[in-house]
């Protein structure tokens, strides 16, 4: 039985580089977005609510539900399902809604 | 391709799963020119969806049953001429009188440059996401929707826990949990509300489908395989935790989904994954004032015509969309609109009446009957809000309660979503009443005699946020013709 799912597929990702979480470093593999990564360093909240301030992380998992917006490199309102991880990206947690710069 | 770069695309494919990738490829065959335009990197949809190459995934095919057919429409993509727009965000479809009609898309690094696509025919095929239910707790890090936990499983890789149940309602479940065991996870148990035994009202259906008599023996070959309890008539009606998920307490449920007092277990897990079906992604096409249908489950789908033709002339529509009814319908649903969109383009109305034409439709009908019986037998029962609590949130983006929500209702005499939601806030933020929506049509209803749930489709204007500058901004040269 396979103990991974990378062992499952048989995968030879290219290598692994590496992300900040609030600092702390975590291993990206090149193809994973931003909270598979997040979710291989066993994290599954990066963001805060507006109102009771509780954590959030990735539900839906294909761009929907908006719970995981994520701020990357200082940009706050990132899907992180979505958005794939690349080499130095800093990601932090965002407090409430970050800015509100969208229409709707 | 166009032969010049102002001239628009024949058709313009939107979604890149099994429906537009069959209708992509098949438009393309007859000598269409197509772009396919998905928001996702890679092609293959929810159901096809797999790890990026940078994964190096030698046997993909180990996470899906019916790899070769992917294979095989993938090379038939590559030969076709189609143009593959990826990371292509579609947020609204535009016609000018009786001129081609212009998708609006968002792209880029930032997912914030304006792309417009111009074509004669569009093809909507954006599928479906997952209808979700509220139950305490349902917030907590580590509950994520059973179809979001197969997606970042397939396409990324990952788990969202060790110990993950499995619960909510539908034959997903079921794959969800193969998948998830398969790949290393300790499945403690598949929770289903429905008691599965709504297909043996309708025997004649499942004989004539035997491809899903097929797959449930594979995915409970699985369970078996993995010692994996399938519990039905059950539910979540708890989670535990502080910061994330701990434990689940399962409660056995009447027929109506009313939970019995007195019923819970307590199962230790570290995630949950969860959902009650699947919903049409439908918003692009009613905002074009296309007509919906209600299916057995309650869920409103674009009504289509023989030809997969929506009721606005020159937008056909494939997949989920139309409808809940898996891969293969998607398929033979996708190239049937291939087909009578190159009939209709190029005034050659003989190609469907073809006997590949004729094939395809009966085994459209014959999927959809199927489809419709799995929905009736996997609808929410009535009962489901006992299981709420005044605390539970429900509204995800706005975080508004079951209890905000009843007063709205009983106080303030709100009969429906639009009331609710102007009175709470309740479908007003980030996701626009995607994941919430069901739960409050639910809640309002039971204001109302008939207490079920919404009477008319939702209507979202813009099928995803945009940036204020983006509606703003449309310059010309980010125009795709060629
Ligand atoms: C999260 C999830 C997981 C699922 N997992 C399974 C599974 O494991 N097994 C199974 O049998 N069934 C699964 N299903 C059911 C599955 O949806 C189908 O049976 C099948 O994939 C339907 O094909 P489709 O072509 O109609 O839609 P999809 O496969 O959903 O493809 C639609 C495509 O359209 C794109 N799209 C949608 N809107 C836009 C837009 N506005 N702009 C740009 N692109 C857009 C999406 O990115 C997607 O790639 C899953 C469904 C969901 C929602
Ligand atoms: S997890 Fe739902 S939008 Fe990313």
């Amino acid at each position: 039985m396979a103990r991974t799912p990378a062992d499952l597929v048989e995968a030879e990702p290219d290598p692994p580089f590496e992300i900040t979480f609030d600092g702390r470093t975590v291993t990206a593999l090149p193809g994973q977005s931003v909270a598979a990564a997040l979710w291989g360093a066993g994290i599954l909240a990066w963001r805060t609510t507006r109102h009771g301030g509780r954590p959030r992380g990735a539900f839906c998992g294909i761009g929907q539900c908006y719970d995981c917006l994520a701020t990357v490199n200082g940009e706050p309102n990132r899907r992180a399902c979505l958005v794939p991880a690349r080499p130095g990206d800093a990601i932090t947690t965002q407090e409430g809604h970050g800015h509100a710069d969208l229409a709707v | 391709m166009p032969t010049s770069p102002s001239e628009p695309y024949d058709l313009a494919v939107i979604g890149a799963g099994p429906a537009g990738l069959a209708g992509a490829v098949t438009a393309g065959e007859l000598g269409l020119s197509v772009a396919l335009l998905d928001a996702a990197g890679t092609t293959g949809g929810q159901y096809f969806r797999h790890p990026a190459p940078g994964l190096g995934a030698a046997r993909p095919q180990a996470l899906h049953h019916d790899w070769a057919a992917f294979a095989a429409l993938r090379r038939r993509l590559g030969a076709s001429g189609v143009t593959h727009l990826a990371h292509h965000h579609v947020w609204t479809v535009q016609r000018q009188d009786d001129g081609p009609w212009t998708a609006h898309a968002l792209t880029g690094a930032e997912g914030d440059t304006p792309v417009r696509v111009r074509a004669r025919a569009i093809l909507l095929a954006a599928g479906a996401y997952e209808r979700q239910l509220p139950f305490p707790g349902w917030t907590l890090p580590g509950v994520v929707g059973a179809g979001g936990a197969q997606a970042m499983l397939k396409s990324g890789l990952v788990l969202p826990g060790q110990r993950v149940v499995v619960a909510g309602s539908g034959p997903l479940l079921l794959a969800v949990a193969s998948s998830l065991a398969t790949a290393g996870a300790h499945v403690p148990a598949v929770i289903e509300a429905s008691g599965y035994l709504g297909y043996a009202h309708r025997p004649l259906t499942l004989v004539a489908n035997p491809h899903k008599l097929l797959e449930a023996a594979v995915h409970g070959t699985a369970l078996l395989r993995h010692r994996i309890p399938l519990r039905t008539r059950s539910a979540v009606t708890e989670v535990h935790g502080t910061d994330r998920v701990e434990a689940v307490t399962v409660s056995r449920l009447d027929r109506d989904w009313r939970p019995l007092p007195g019923t819970g277990r307590r199962i230790a897990c570290d995630a949950l994954a969860v959902g009650h079906g699947l919903l049409p992604r439908t918003e692009l096409a009613t905002g074009l004032g296309c007509a919906t249908r209600r299916a057995p489950d309650g869920t409103h789908a674009l009504a289509l015509g023989d030809l997969q033709e929506t009721s606005v002339p020159g937008l056909w529509a494939a997949g989920e969309t139309g409808g809940i009814g898996g891969w293969q319908l998607a398929c033979a649903e996708g190239e049937l609109a291939g087909i009578a969109v190159a009939a209709r383009l190029r005034g050659l109305p003989a190609l469907t009446g073809s006997r590949r034409v004729r094939d395809l439709a009966r085994r459209r009908d014959r999927m959809r009957a199927f489809a419709d019986t799995m929905a009736a037998a996997h609808a929410p029962g009535p009962g489901w809000t006992g299981w709420l609590t005044d605390a539970t949130d429900v509204c995800r983006c706005e975080e508004v309660t079951v209890g905000g929500i009843r007063e709205a209702v009983t106080g303030l005499g709100a009969r429906d979503t639009r009331t609710v939601k102007l009175l709470t806030r309740a479908g007003m933020g980030w996701c626009q009443g995607r994941m919430c929506g069901t739960a409050v049509a639910c809640l309002a209803a039971a204001g109302t005699e008939q207490g079920t749930v919404p009477p008319s489709a939702e209507r979202r204007p813009l099928a995803v946020p945009v940036p204020l500058g983006a509606l703003a901004d449309q310059p010309a040269e980010n125009d795709r013709t060629s």
